[in-house]
């Protein structure tokens, strides 16, 4: 573990930042307990990603975030784009195939995006997004802009080529990108240890020369400060780094997965004894803000996730007319026109009929 | 390649049992690591997870962790281990956890893999056998809903099988394992928990290259593999009870080698003919199934061969949009009365 010298805090925490942070993770726990809910009540489908246990290096990264920096992610997305802003309602109507989700009822769960707020997308192919969020660092070098990209990924992406890819392009074109590694022990049903040749992963960062740093990703100010501190150097001096955030998911790798054939409950019960949440709590009441102002928070938020539910069950379905709505860019009718005669059914119907481009 | 590797035949189970796709898949490969012990399993949570999809349930426990061997998540990477492997004259069966991870792949499965055998000139093979299935209809979404099928079917040097049923789950990958080439095994995740007979008999291959009528019938023609089959025929039941009408069923089975002639008979005595397959149909297995009845059954046919598969676009997740783009049964209903000229 790297020895955080907190003198070295870009930046001091006053308590209010701090309490807007632990609601944020306390909305993301409630959220995902929701989620969990409304799957197994089938009003959710697909596969679905939770993130409990994995709050503090969610929201303390994305806390680091600049206005106007960049985000993009793998498919375990919701608390970042929670924690990003985008409204617990639009994350819920996308989960559960509305038309007033964030990603209009397309995406699902593993596809959340908003692009209003600098958040590119939940990925779903495991490490794509890297060379990906290389190429937007690249765009933001182009355009003379002093801003930066955060790529979340997870411990399980880094045994991928594209990982070795795109941290060789940051380096030798000196972009603007961190790579936060989410490393919660254990990709799918397979522990670091088992996976990874070298499983210190901040380390790896060192045969591409960039910075490499690991800190404990259910401590939220540590977290902050160090995505803080490597989100300016890439800023301003155009440095990538690696960022691995040590951190525990409590719950399967998705929710058809109980998590408990490759690991043991004992070992999730420990976990729990350090949950972010708790230790978060703490430190806040530490610094004086009581405990009833904090109960009250917490009520508010299960409101509001209940309310995000409502809404979501409320909303409508995509139309079906719009079936081919995006597919191509408005305007590319006229390019497909002469594609359509003696087409088979499929296409005939559904494309042509379902209005390309819009 | 040697043969003293191969361990001596065990006692030749016997008879017929009800069984899975899943776990005919199971049964296939646990016989041919009891047969070859060239045979090994590799790909991603195959071992302590018992598979992703629970093919491999039992297997690491049986064979251990040498023959069942999970791999991190570096699709590249152990496909092309799998092909290394393979030119040494080891018999790799590379689990993909859905084909839309090959894509990852796709270099070593069609640069490489699939070029081995005529690139040097017949000096070296490529005995590999790549498992993965594919299959939507769950609200996957986009990355995880496809069907390439045709992409691997259009690549000389490898061979596609797609089993629809658990006697050809299989009879076919046991063909898969011991066949001297590459081979793509298409499996389908809907069909998974299917159940059916299953010859227990250790020796019995389902010959890769081969079609079947899955079902006899005069009227029409539906031509189709994997899921497609398994809804052809449940349509074909539907329209024999609702409206007297007579589909026969072929199920493809190999995808390559193509068995046009049992495609063509079947055409020559229904003189209709409808392809349907889960993947988009545009330059895709219907579109080439189309062009060899045009060819071969030119003037057999009364109509245009119509084809059915996945509306053209990247499949969404809501559940109403998803079914609107799919081949459901009653679309492949719809399409069979329209080359029928039953219905408009």
């Amino acid at each position: 573990m790297a020895v955080i010298d907190r003198t070295d805090a870009p930046f001091d925490l006053d308590v209010g930042d701090f309490y807007d942070q632990y609601r944020m993770m306390f909305l993301i726990r409630r959220f995902e307990e929701a989620a969990e809910r409304q799957y197994k009540a089938a009003r959710i489908g697909g596969y679905c990603h939770l993130s409990s246990g994995q709050e503090a290096a969610t929201v303390g990264a994305v806390s680091a975030l600049a206005e106007d920096d960049l985000l993009i992610t793998g498919y375990r997305c919701h608390g970042f784009a929670l924690a990003r802003g985008v409204p617990p309602e639009a994350v819920m109507a996308e989960l559960f195939g509305r038309a007033h989700g964030c990603a209009h009822g397309r995406g699902g769960s593993m596809h959340l995006l908003d692009v209003s707020r600098g958040y590119y997308g939940g990925w779903g192919i495991v490490a794509g997004q890297l060379p990906i969020a290389t190429g937007m660092a690249l765009s933001l070098v182009r355009q003379g802009k002093e801003q930066a990209v955060l790529c979340e990924l997870g411990d399980g992406a880094v045994n991928m080529g594209a990982w070795h890819e795109s941290l060789n392009l940051a380096a030798v074109w000196n972009l603007p990108v961190v790579f936060m590694v989410v490393n919660n022990l254990y990709g799918m049903g397979t522990s670091v240890d088992r996976a990874s040749a070298e499983p210190d992963i901040f380390k790896r960062a060192g045969a591409y020369r960039i910075e490499g740093e690991r800190v404990d990703g259910d401590d939220l100010e540590e977290v902050e400060w160090a995505t803080a501190r490597l989100l300016r150097a890439a800023r301003e001096e155009r440095k990538p780094a690696v960022l691995e955030a040590l951190t525990y998911r409590y719950r399967g790798h998705s929710v058809a997965d109980a998590g408990l054939a490759y690991r043991t409950r004992d070992e999730i019960d420990e976990r729990r004894l350090q949950d972010p949440l708790v230790r978060t709590r703490e430190s806040l009441e530490a610094r004086g803000v009581p405990p009833e102002g904090l109960d009250a928070l917490e009520a508010e938020v299960e409101a509001e996730v209940e309310a995000a539910v409502v809404y979501a069950e409320g909303d409508a379905a995509p139309s079906v007319d719009q079936l081919a709505a995006g597919v191509y860019a408005a305007g590319s009718e006229e390019q497909f026109e002469r594609m359509r005669p003696g087409s088979p059914a499929g296409e005939e119907e559904l494309v042509f009929a379902g209005g390309l481009g819009r | 390649m040697s043969g003293s590797s191969v361990a001596a035949a065990p006692a030749p189970a016997s008879g017929v049992e009800t069984m899975t796709y899943r776990e005919a898949l199971r049964l296939a490969m646990r016989q041919e690591m009891e047969r070859d012990e060239r045979v090994f399993v590799m790909g991603e949570e195959v071992g302590l997870f018992d598979g992703s999809y629970k093919v491999t349930a039992g297997l690491m426990d049986e064979f251990g962790p040498d023959r069942v061997r999970d791999t991190p998540i570096s699709e590249e990477g152990f496909v092309g281990a799998g092909v290394g492997a393979a030119m040494l004259g080891e018999r790799p069966i590379v689990e993909i956890m859905t084909l839309n991870f090959l894509l990852v792949a796709m270099d070593q499965v069609v640069n490489h893999a699939a070029k081995i055998g005529a690139m040097f000139g017949g000096e070296v093979r490529c005995p590999l056998v790549i498992r993965t299935p594919n299959g939507a209809g769950n609200q996957l979404t986009a990355q995880h809903s496809q069907s390439f099928d045709g992409w691997f079917a259009g690549t000389p040097g490898l061979k596609v099988v797609a089993p629809a049923n658990p006697a050809d789950a299989k009879g076919l990958l046991k063909a898969a394992i011991r066949d001297d080439d590459p081979v793509l095994v298409i499996e389908n995740l809907p069909i998974y928990k299917e159940k059916g007979e299953v010859d227990l008999d250790p020796d019995l291959v389902a010959p890769i290259g081969r079609a079947a009528v899955a079902r006899e019938g005069s009227d029409l023609t539906v031509v189709a593999h994997s899921f497609a089959t398994v809804r052809a025929l449940k349509v074909a039941e539907k329209l024999a009870a609702e409206k007297g009408v007579s589909l026969e069923v072929v199920d493809l089975r190999s995808l390559r080698p193509l068995d046009v002639e049992t495609i063509a008979a079947s055409v020559a005595k229904t003189s209709r003919v409808l392809c349907v397959e889960e993947g988009w149909p545009s330059y895709g297995v219907t579109a080439e199934i189309a062009a060899r009845i045009q060819h071969a059954c030119f003037d057999d046919l009364d109509a245009p061969v119509e084809r059915l598969g996945m509306a053209e676009v990247p499949l969404p997740y809501a559940k109403e949009l998803e079914l609107a783009a799919m081949p459901t049964e009653d679309r492949i209903e719809r399409a069979a009365l329209q080359v029928l000229e039953l219905v408009r």
